[in-house]
């Protein structure tokens, strides 16, 4: 039977096995291939995107758990809080090989969107479970420390 | 390692053996119709000579210009056509830098691409003076292109000077080029894009003057070069080769052998192909691939497989067992000599304080963040490939003859990889010919997107040799280090390759390349290695043999000063009397650092906590990196609380891309000293995924780290490895700095090294 969702403001039918998990299909059968596979474990982060707002780890999360709700992938990131990460991430140069990166952007909006003045513990707690290789974790700080500057504390969550 | 040997040793390998390169210094260029100006591998043979470069051997077909290093389009944007696979290590917008530089572009009209690969146009120097391979290692990317790459945009900008001087009817020299717009004094201006299709139809002028250092505007610009991929990183839509999607295309996921060198013996496909979506299920050289039509389905497919090995010519040790095999081998008769000046035992002998410590140093996976993956599509008469290449052209020649096809044949497109850290690497091309064993075996049928799981790259091998080190120091009365005794084990990452031939009077300079003897001064030194015959398959990795050469080095150096009641940084500098370029590094970090203050090390602070500082320096890749490090050690866990770096990579072509590396290498570093440890238990690996091979997280980042780059005049030289070696020496002696402890075996655990007296 098919699944029922939401993806990027997008009402989406899929007739897939029910366990399988979002990632593929949003890669591999919506062709949204922002949304990195890293470990397939919850142990990485790449795979991160939004479901009803909250960061979410599509790699373990089966399509049966999503539907009727609404997913948002790097491709639809379209928040005030998302668009100031871009912005501090393209100012700061953070991305190295990049792979992990959409990842990293997900799980920051996200943070910023319910703590717009996050502290560095903060960022620890939301952004541990993010991993990168290249280690672009120093700017990956810097970048949301930036991004929550730019951004006036009412607007994050719009 | 000298890097030039690759290119011989390869010459005779039956893949490449076969595609016939002939060799011409030569110049071209020309214009492709309605595109505007080209420029292909345009350095004359004169030109060649004078900026230093032996021979640059550079032909195509002739007649053949669609392979170019910069393009001018209408449209006004210049695109550097980059040979070297771009791998977060910067080079999309290293290379375009030192194009626009010369060519006095504006940053925002640069764009770069992936060349296809092509030998001798697109081949490194760095890895022979022909160019007859192409291939992105060894952090030479930017050293090999330095030259090559400036006249192209010298070229470029002489030429586009001439277009505008025949249009506006002006001598040439009268013509200024500023910021992308080419100007006369009389007020007429024209962008790149407007003369482009006139430029490309002069001949090439017979000369161009390079600029001086002292002129440059772009290179070396702290602000002027962001990052000419931060937007498609920053909002999913740089395309790695995971994300391509082909019409009709397949997923496959290959069972491999649970134990390195075991074979297929049987195959009971029925439960995987009764998996809904799986398609095919097949015996390739190094596995059975399940092919489905998606991830999902190949992997419930696979899971679903079964496969008996044939395990008689399986590894079967674990690795305690190697280790000890390595204690025994250790400069016994099977040792063969690296290095053998004055007497070292009759020294030691007299020496008034002699150390004797023992190393040991893991097995260790790449894990980029991107497991390994290739896309391949196969015709009667092509075969195309999507991939990172790290290889290009040995990856070709390696699919030409997995497809059976010529190496003409086969069409590489490089994309960019989601890390790789030396792991697309490999003179097997293994990952790549898989995805063309899995199209043929499928009779080409359909493309085949052939993905790793976490779980493959971590059991799956090739990593950094497991290596031991048995070093004897012997100081003479006042401390200096008088003699130096060191035996290295572990296995050849060159023997049994296509590169064997870089093997030199039996030492694989891989395995004890940065050696103490190689960089300190000591007038009586024996150095050995044996090489170890394990059926681990092995690889070089971030780094190479400076991973643990480092280590060893600026550990006992650290120690020996101590013995000798010195202070680290002054006692290395005594002994670096020959190697200027270090010691102008070493004192850098430790000026910066604040070394000459006093550092309260090992006081215990708040909860038991104690503090420590160190210091480590090392060449690799001909750059110079040292670390000085804070760290602060509590409850059996050590925190890295600050770096202050000094590194001289020649001029720092692009600085925030350089200071990038450093930040990337002392992560990868420290992921490898803290945690790093792939084991073997009966010969199967006991990680698999994230949670048993753990790495570097934010919280775990140094939240300090300061990077200073030496102000050079000196072509560039690497960046992507050498912050690598000297981070997990720094750290160690800072532990020892704060608690006594000596570290000798990575990754670092406290309570054993406390347990251990060394
Ligand atoms: S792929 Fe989902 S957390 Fe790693
Ligand atoms: S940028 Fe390469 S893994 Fe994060």
């Amino acid at each position: 039977m098919a699944i029922k969702l939401t993806v990027n403001n997008q009402p989406q039918e899929l007739d897939v096995d029910p366990e399988m998990p979002l990632l593929w299909a949003i890669r591999d059968h919506l062709r949204l291939t922002g949304t990195k596979f890293g470990c397939g474990m919850a142990l990485c982060g790449a795979c991160t995107v939004h479901i009803d707002g909250q960061p979410t780890r599509s790699c373990v999360t089966p399509i049966s758990a999503v539907a009727g709700k609404s997913v948002t992938t790097i491709e639809g990131l379209s928040s005030v809080a998302g668009k100031a990460v871009q912005t501090a991430w393209v100012g700061l140069d953070v991305p190295q090989c990049g792979y992990c990166q959409s990842g990293q952007v997900m799980s920051a909006s996200a943070l910023l969107a319910r703590n717009s003045k996050p502290t560095d513990a903060d960022i620890d707690a939301a952004m541990a479970g993010n991993i990168c290789r290249c280690a672009t974790y120093a700017r990956i700080r810097a970048a949301i420390h930036q991004a929550a500057d730019s951004l006036p504390a009412s607007q994050a969550k719009s | 390692m000298d890097l030039r040997n690759i290119e011989d040793s390869l010459a005779t390998w039956p893949p490449l053996a076969r595609l016939g390169i002939t060799r011409r210094a030569f110049l071209r260029f020309t214009t492709i119709a309605g595109s505007g100006l080209t420029l292909g591998a345009i350095i004359p043979a004169s030109a060649a000579k004078k900026s230093g470069l032996t021979v640059l051997g550079i032909e195509g077909t002739p007649g053949d210009f669609s392979t170019p290093f910069v393009r001018i389009d209408p449209d006004n944007t210049v695109t550097v056509i980059c040979k070297h696979v771009e791998a977060g290590q910067g080079v999309w917008t290293g290379l375009p830098a030192v194009v626009a530089e010369e060519l006095d572009a504006s940053w925002g009209q640069m764009r770069a691409e992936s060349s296809p690969a092509k030998v001798p146009t697109y081949g490194n120097f760095a890895f022979g003076p022909k160019g007859n391979v192409q291939g992105t290692g060894g952090s030479t990317s930017m050293a090999n292109s330095w030259d090559q790459l400036r006249h192209a945009g010298a070229y470029a900008r002489a030429m586009l000077v001439q277009a505008a001087a025949n249009r506006w009817k002006v001598p040439a020299s009268e013509i200024t080029v500023s910021d992308g717009v080419v100007s006369h004094k009389s007020g007429k201006k024209a962008t790149f894009g407007e003369l482009a299709a006139a430029a490309g139809k002069l001949s090439l002028p017979a000369e161009v003057k390079l600029k001086d250092p002292s002129q440059f505007k772009l290179i070396g610009s702290e602000k002027k070069l962001p990052r000419l991929d931060s937007h498609s990183k920053s909002t999913g839509t740089q395309q790695f080769a995971i994300d391509v999607m082909l019409p009709d295309m397949m997923t496959a996921l290959v069972l491999r052998p649970p134990r390195f060198g075991a074979k297929v013996q049987s195959i009971d496909s029925a439960a995987a192909k009764a998996v809904p979506g799986v398609v095919d299920v097949v015996q390739i050289p190094r596995g059975v691939a399940v092919v489905a039509r998606d991830t999902w389905a190949a992997k419930k497919g696979r899971e679903a497989l079964k496969v008996s090995w044939d395990e008689s010519g399986a590894e079967k040790r674990g690795t305690d067992a190697i280790f000890k095999e390595y204690r025994q081998l250790s400069g016994g008769a099977e040792a063969v000599k690296v290095e053998n000046r004055g007497d070292a035992d009759a020294t030691l002998k007299k020496a008034a304080k002699v150390i004797d410590v023992e190393f040991e140093f893991p097995y260790l996976a790449h894990a980029p963040m991107e497991p390994l993956t290739a896309v391949a599509r196969l015709s009667a008469d092509k075969c195309e490939v999507w991939a990172g290449c790290q290889f290009h052209t040995i990856d070709q020649a390696n699919a030409a003859q997995a497809s059976g096809l010529k190496p003409e044949q086969v069409v590489i497109y490089t994309l960019a990889a989601g890390g790789t850290f030396g792991r697309r690497a490999n003179a097997e091309s293994d990952y790549i010919v898989e995805a063309v064993s899995i199209a043929k075996a499928t009779g080409g049928k359909y493309p085949v997107r052939l993905i790793w799981t976490r779980e493959d790259d971590i059991t799956g091998g090739r990593y950094r040799p497991a290596t031991y080190h048995h070093v004897i120091a012997g100081l003479s009365q006042d401390g200096k280090l008088i003699a130096l005794k060191q035996d290295v084990v572990n296995q050849s990452i060159m023997a049994g390759t296509p590169m064997a031939g870089m093997i030199k009077d039996g030492v694989d300079p891989t395995s004890v390349e940065g050696g103490t003897a190689e960089q300190y001064d000591v007038e009586n030194a024996h150095v050995t290695w044996t090489q170890a015959k394990v059926g681990v398959p092995i690889l070089w990795w971030r780094s190479v043999g400076h991973t643990h050469t480092a280590f060893v080095k600026e550990v006992l150096i650290d120690e020996l000063a101590e013995a000798a009641g010195k202070d680290p940084v002054a006692y290395r500098l005594s002994l670096l009397e020959k190697h200027p370029r270090q010691a102008a590094v070493l004192k850098l970090a430790a000026e910066k650092a604040g070394w000459d203050k006093p550092f309260a090390n090992g006081q215990a602070g708040p909860k038991g906590a104690r503090r420590g500082r160190g210091i480590a320096v090392h060449e690799s890749f001909n750059s110079v990196v040292a670390h000085a490090v804070e760290v602060t050690v509590n409850d059996g866990t050590i925190k890295v609380d600050r770096v202050v770096t000094a590194v001289d990579c020649g001029i720092a072509v692009t600085p925030d891309v350089v200071r990038a590396q450093m930040q990337s290498c002392i992560g990868y570093g420290l992921s490898a000293a803290l945690y790093g440890k792939i084991s073997l238990t009966d010969g199967r690996v006991d990680q698999t995924n994230f949670h048993q091979y753990r790495v570097l997280r934010i919280n775990e980042m140094p939240p300090v780290i300061e990077i200073h780059i030496l102000p050079s005049t000196n072509p560039p030289t690497g960046v992507g490895e050498p912050g690598t070696p000297p981070i997990a020496p720094a750290v160690a002696n800072a532990v020892r700095a704060a608690t006594g402890i000596k570290l000798h075996k990575l990754p670092f655990d406290l309570a054993a090294a406390k347990a251990t007296k060394t």
